[in-house]
């Protein structure tokens, strides 16, 4: 494995395809996706239904393997991976924010913080910056509540904050404020906002609104399995 | 359940040692050709003085067992004969026989069977007047006239077996060499060899028994801890997913739920030990004929086996968790 540098672009994507097969029907979910982010980009995926951002956002996630074509996540060649490499892509640097928060409802925000770190291999408290993380945040006093007690803007929060725990080098978010009324969606993208700029997060956010969409710092839409814009 | 029935078979042999031992004789002798435990076969009361001449004897007492259904019996005694081995049934109400159809009971039956002087008990198809209520720890629960039960069952002239009273104890061994030598077939223990195989593996089918229950509740632990999470791993989908997005590895995920199994199976053997003193207080209350005591050394078995059950039964399901799709998982409602 190469160590990436600085200005090899985070994620490139060439000619990628990505075929499912239902019962005896083959659909193309993807169809030649070519493209690349650079460190420390903020990028919006916009598209219609249908249009394969689903599917990109889990094959740059690692969730599953491309059919073809060529995919190189912070320097590594995500084709070549084995399911092993793969989790440990998700565990060190890929961070997952869904639209429905996908928190843990059994455990605490700060619990669901840090089961991320424990699949890391990281039981001791978060490090500083993170505390301030928490901060900008804004849920350091809501920790200790369980999901049920916290409204969506809060769980989704606590969502982002788990998924930079560890400090991923990509941040994925899919629909991030698919879930929220418009005043938590506005917070929400000015947080991600707010970490890509402080932090230099390289954010990857999947929408089909294009006001969410307005805040990264470039607009790839889809189509029918392809880029049609970027 | 396990530590229950193991608690109860152990207190039941236990309360027979206490029983067999507060007779306070020196030598048992049983029919020949009968088992150790078990009361199934009788033998001539005429044998009796033959016993009696043997040097050193000091009292000979013949009993009768007639089994009531359960492990329930009755036993006929000469009350005498009973008195001159063990030294008197110390009476709490009442006093001793009176008329043919007269019983008398320990305290341990009057409080479960609550009786009195005066009461009537039903045993072997017969309405037993009880005449007095003594203190438990000697041979039987109740006692009836040996020539009546014998008359009852057409076993008139039998015992079932015979206690003997030797003037010094420290003469058993050479007593009973003696007998055996005199009477070839009859089992002729010392009591503390009839009490040292007052155990698990003498009592008839008792160890069998266990093993079945301990088998029972292996399959039993299996079966509920595997529906059981096979359905938490159900209902759990969407979480399995959300760990596998984390970066979470099979084994991690394996490991979580066989953690959380074995953390249930602890939380149940406590939970079953606390409970074994709850069955303990029923039956003291309600059935103070049985005993149950508590079998500390069991705990760690017990455990044991809910430990590995419950194992067994949540490896496929932690499997099937470990398995799963993380995309289907996710989008799993």
């Amino acid at each position: 494995m190469t160590s990436p540098s600085a200005n090899q672009p985070i994620i490139e994507t060439h000619d990628l395809r990505k075929i499912f097969r239902v019962g005896d029907v083959e659909v193309s979910a993807l169809r030649g996706v070519s493209m690349s982010v650079a460190r420390g980009e903020f990028v919006a995926i916009s598209g219609p239904s249908g249009s394969g951002k689903s599917t990109l956002f889990n094959i740059l996630g690692g969730l599953t393997p491309p059919t073809s074509g060529s995919i190189d996540i912070n320097g590594r060649d995500l084709l070549a991976m084995s399911d092993s490499d793969r989790t440990n892509l998700r565990k060190a640097t890929v961070g997952f924010v869904f639209q429905k928060y996908n928190l843990l409802p059994t455990l605490s925000a700060a619990d669901n913080i840090a089961i991320a770190r424990n699949i890391a291999g990281k039981n001791g408290p978060p490090d500083a910056e993170f505390q301030d993380v928490l901060k900008l945040l804004g849920i350091a006093s809501r920790l200790h509540h369980k999901p049920r007690a916290l409204s969506g803007g809060e769980q989704q929060r606590v969502a982002i904050a788990r998924a930079i725990v560890n400090h991923p080098a990509i941040l994925l978010a899919d629909e991030p404020t698919g879930n929220l009324d418009s005043q938590n969606s506005e917070a929400v993208l000015h947080l991600l906002q707010d970490l890509n700029q402080r932090l230099g997060q390289t954010i990857l956010m999947i929408t089909h609104n294009p006001e969410a969409a307005a805040f990264a710092h470039r607009t790839i839409r889809m189509r029918d399995g392809r880029v049609v814009e970027d | 359940m396990i530590l229950t029935l193991v608690g109860i078979s152990q207190g039941m042999l236990a309360d027979m040692q206490t029983r067999a031992r507060g007779i306070g004789a020196d030598i048992l002798i049983k029919a020949p050709g009968s088992s150790i435990i078990g009361f199934s076969t009788n033998f001539p009361e005429k044998f009796l003085t033959v016993f009696q001449r043997e040097p050193h004897v000091k009292a000979v007492a013949g009993v009768l067992v007639q089994p009531a259904g359960g492990i329930d019996s009755v036993t006929g005694i000469d009350l005498k004969e009973f008195s001159d081995v063990s030294g008197g049934l110390t009476f709490v109400e009442g006093g001793p026989f009176q008329q043919p159809l007269d019983a008398i009971i320990d305290t341990v039956w009057a409080k479960q069977k609550n009786l009195k002087p005066g009461g009537t008990i039903n045993m072997l198809n017969r309405d037993w007047r009880v005449c007095g209520v003594v203190a438990s720890g000697k041979l039987a629960h109740m006692f009836v006239q040996r020539p009546v039960l014998q008359d009852l069952f057409a076993n008139n002239g039998k015992i079932t077996m015979a206690y003997v009273k030797l003037d010094d104890s420290s003469r058993t061994q050479a007593t009973v060499a003696s007998l055996k030598s005199k009477l070839t077939d009859f089992p002729i223990l010392s009591m503390e060899e009839f009490l040292s195989y007052l155990t698990v593996d003498n009592v008839p089918m008792l160890r069998p028994f266990i093993l079945v229950v301990i088998t029972l509740g292996v399959l039993i632990g299996f079966l509920v801890v595997f529906l059981s999470m096979y359905t938490a791993v159900l209902e759990r989908t969407r979480e399995v997913g959300i760990l596998k997005a984390l970066g979470a590895s099979p084994a991690y995920i394996v490991g979580i739920l066989l953690r959380e199994t074995a953390l249930l199976a602890i939380a149940g053997s406590i939970t079953g030990i606390l409970m074994t003193y709850g069955t303990k207080w029923i039956i003291e209350t309600f059935a103070p004929s049985m005993n149950q005591v508590i079998v500390p050394d069991w705990w760690p078995i017990a455990t044991g086996i809910a430990i590995v059950g419950a194992m067994l039964g949540a490896t496929y399901p932690g499997l099937k968790a470990a398995k799963q799709d993380a995309i289907e998982a996710l989008a799993y409602d």
